[in-house]
């Protein structure tokens, strides 16, 4: 029987695997942020270990840096950050800090700098590190006392997961984007349909995405319960790939290419399960609730709880919709907007931003929207504003930023109020995620442009030019 | 780590699926560069009202609940964000053990590797916990890991399932750092074995 990418990629990191005791993986590449490593450096210290592999240990700020000039940081942002600087100057580890030329989304600023390589395995204390999928890696978020397991051993205990087969077949219709492909797999699929699963997301839709696509969906697989998502390595991958830092180079590069090229599944490779998603029938989504798997097409309205079999299911949708302040049956459309969120590891890439910004061109943002656009990485803004997006946003009305996960997870002064209705182009509607009390709708990049033109939920295929 | 054995415990029925790791505890509690303290921030956004009172309505709040060691929580609990802060805060504010249908699979992992117990077991069985405890809040529940069982109010006994391995570690109060890093030889060999890899 054949093999599944995660089969070929799982078996060539196995280190040890004795009955009884878990697999030993040997992992690839460890990227590591300000906020989920200071307790596992304070571990290795404890213990008196050394980081065993550093030149394999990549560092960033993202989550709880300011993403617009302050004059003075918060204290605990400051201190997370200089316990990071310590931490990888003691321990010999790079770190693209925020002084630098390089910094961003860790998810963002990995695969632009050629670190992220089809085949690895990656891991982040970060749920969405299966953004690394991608490029057909098996990357997944860990958490802490795995951080300093990678850190003193380069390799974790696992349990093998599951492999779960998502074939998206058909031509998207115009206004249809990655974004809707992967909120719709969660909608139909459930945000626990993948626990215990890796997805691989295949067919003729996702091998015609741009890697930038490819990393939205891989990117959301957590949402739908799966530890991580992986797409095998083509032509457009190793485009991307050509010519980044890390990427290999010469000889060795040819060779990558031919190794990268054997890790897509064997024809008669067996997935535990599957599902098939028509991308021809998809249209514009956007979440209502407060977990990713409940949304709906734009078109669509709230769903009627009387429609739900299972009575907790009932009662988890009048919480969420009375958190979210809306009612059964109520169309999508119209649904009132206060602030506008473009930005987060799922949607700030280059074309993220230029299709947002096509959408925004020559019209202006409500009146009483408040809208900001965080670009990924540094690499992300200055090639925006090399393009002169930057101005397109701000004549518009938008905020341009710098770059981090501000109001995605809102551990930064970027916070939406409580009671507002975040247009957001991030992965977690959760209850408070992007500030306490504050509401979620999670859709595109153009859906949330034109959501911020119209200052409503408004189906972004009328506003196509 | 702690060693878990036996937790004979009243227990705190939640009923909600999909309680995600940002409610168990939200971002703004995440700025420690220590592990201390986290037990304030648990269910934030739950037990507190905007003034910083807590929430009267919040069933942790519930005098009645007071010391319980258990939580008996609706499927997919823990899904979301990797943050090992959301175990941290349970067990600073004293739980030993979560009973639910099913689990984030990183909050799962996160939980035995902080001799927090976390066991699955079928949601008629959760449903029928939840209808008792909110009837009787002084029941007493046992989690018995080294029997895999759960006694249920009414004598009836639930067997869970866990990992073999994971469990003895548990049991004996073993974490897994100690386990890789006696791995070291087949660590040196694997990496003997293959090409580094192109990032290094």
């Amino acid at each position: 029987m054949g093999k599944t990418l995660f089969d070929k990629v799982w078996d060539r990191h196995v280190v040890s695997s004795e009955a009884g005791e878990p697999t030993v993986i040997y992992i690839d590449a460890h990227l590591i942020h300000e906020v989920t490593s200071p307790q596992a450096f304070a571990e290795l210290r404890g213990r008196g270990l050394r980081v065993r592999r550093p030149e394999q240990t990549f560092a960033t700020m993202d989550h709880a840096i300011p993403t617009r000039d302050i004059p003075l940081w918060p204290d605990d942002a400051q201190a997370q950050v200089g316990a990071l600087r310590d931490n990888c100057g003691q321990f010999g580890i790079t770190l693209w800090d925020i002084k630098g030329e390089v910094q961003g989304i860790v998810h963002v600023v990995a695969p632009e700098m050629g670190v992220t390589q089809p085949g690895m395995t990656i891991v982040c204390g970060d749920s969405h590190t299966s953004t690394h999928g991608a490029f057909g890696a098996l990357a997944f978020g860990i958490g802490t006392s795995e951080v300093a397991h990678v850190l003193a051993s380069q390799c974790l205990m696992q349990e093998k997961p599951k492999t779960f087969a998502i074939n998206v077949e058909g031509r998207l219709a115009p206004g249809v984007t990655a974004k809707d492909i992967i909120l719709s797999i969660i909608a139909k699929n459930g945000a626990s349909g993948g626990v215990g699963h890796v997805f691989e997301y295949r067919g003729s839709t996702i091998r015609n995405l741009s890697m930038a696509n490819r990393m939205t969906i891989c990117n959301m697989s957590i949402e739908g319960g799966a530890r991580a998502g992986m797409i095998a390595p083509d032509i457009t991958t190793y485009e991307y790939m050509y010519g980044r830092p890390y990427a290999p180079t010469g000889k060795a590069w040819n060779d990558a290419v031919i190794e990268w090229s054997a890790l897509a599944t064997d024809d008669d490779a067996v997935f535990d399960r599957s599902l098939d998603i028509d991308a021809g029938a998809l249209e514009p989504m956007v979440t209502y609730g407060t977990n990713p798997g409940m949304g709906v097409p734009v078109t669509g309205a709230v769903p009627q709880g009387a429609d739900l079999e299972d009575e907790q299911q009932r009662r988890d949708l009048e919480a969420a919709l009375d958190y979210m302040g809306l009612v059964q049956g109520q169309p999508m459309q119209g649904q009132h907007v206060d602030i506008v969120f473009i930005g987060s590891c799922t949607n700030s890439r280059l074309e993220d931003l230029r299709e947002a910004a096509a959408i925004v061109k020559g019209r202006r943002v409500a009146d009483h929207v408040e809208a900001l656009v965080v670009p990924g990485s540094k690499a992300v803004k200055a090639a925006a504003e090399e393009e002169g997006l930057d101005r397109v946003f701000a004549e518009a009305g938008f905020q341009w930023r710098g770059a981090g996960c501000s109001m995605c997870l809102a551990m930064n002064d970027d916070k939406a109020g409580t009671g507002k209705y975040v247009a957001s182009t991030s992965n977690r509607n959760f209850r408070g995620r992007q500030g306490p009390g504050s509401r979620s709708l999670l859709m595109s990049p153009i859906m949330a442009a034109a959501a911020a033109v119209e200052g409503q939920v408004v189906d972004v295929r009328g506003m196509l030019r | 780590m702690e060693k878990v054995d036996l937790i004979r415990a009243r227990a705190v029925p939640l009923r909600a699926d999909n309680v995600d790791t940002d409610q168990i505890i939200p971002a703004r509690y995440l700025t420690a560069i220590t592990t201390d303290g986290m037990g304030d921030g648990l269910f934030a956004s739950w037990r507190y009202l905007d003034t910083g009172e807590p929430n009267p309505e919040f069933v942790l709040n519930n005098p009645e609940y007071k010391g319980a060691e258990i939580l008996v929580a609706g499927a997919n609990f823990g899904s979301g964000s990797s943050r090992e802060h959301a175990v941290w805060a349970l067990v600073q504010y004293g739980f030993k053990c979560v009973l639910a249908p099913s689990f984030g699979d990183i909050f799962y992992n996160n939980s035995l590797k902080n001799g927090f117990l976390p066991v699955v077991l079928p949601k008629e069985a959760i449903d029928a916990l939840w209808e008792v405890l909110e009837d009787d809040p002084e029941t007493q529940l046992w989690v018995d890991l080294r029997t895999q069982n759960v006694r249920m109010p009414d004598q009836q006994s639930l067997r869970f399932e866990i990992d073999p391995f994971r469990r003895d570690c548990l049991l004996q109060g073993l974490d897994d750092l100690g386990f890789l890093l006696a791995k070291e030889d087949q660590i040196v060999a694997f990496e003997a074995g293959r090409a580094q890899p192109a990032a290094a």
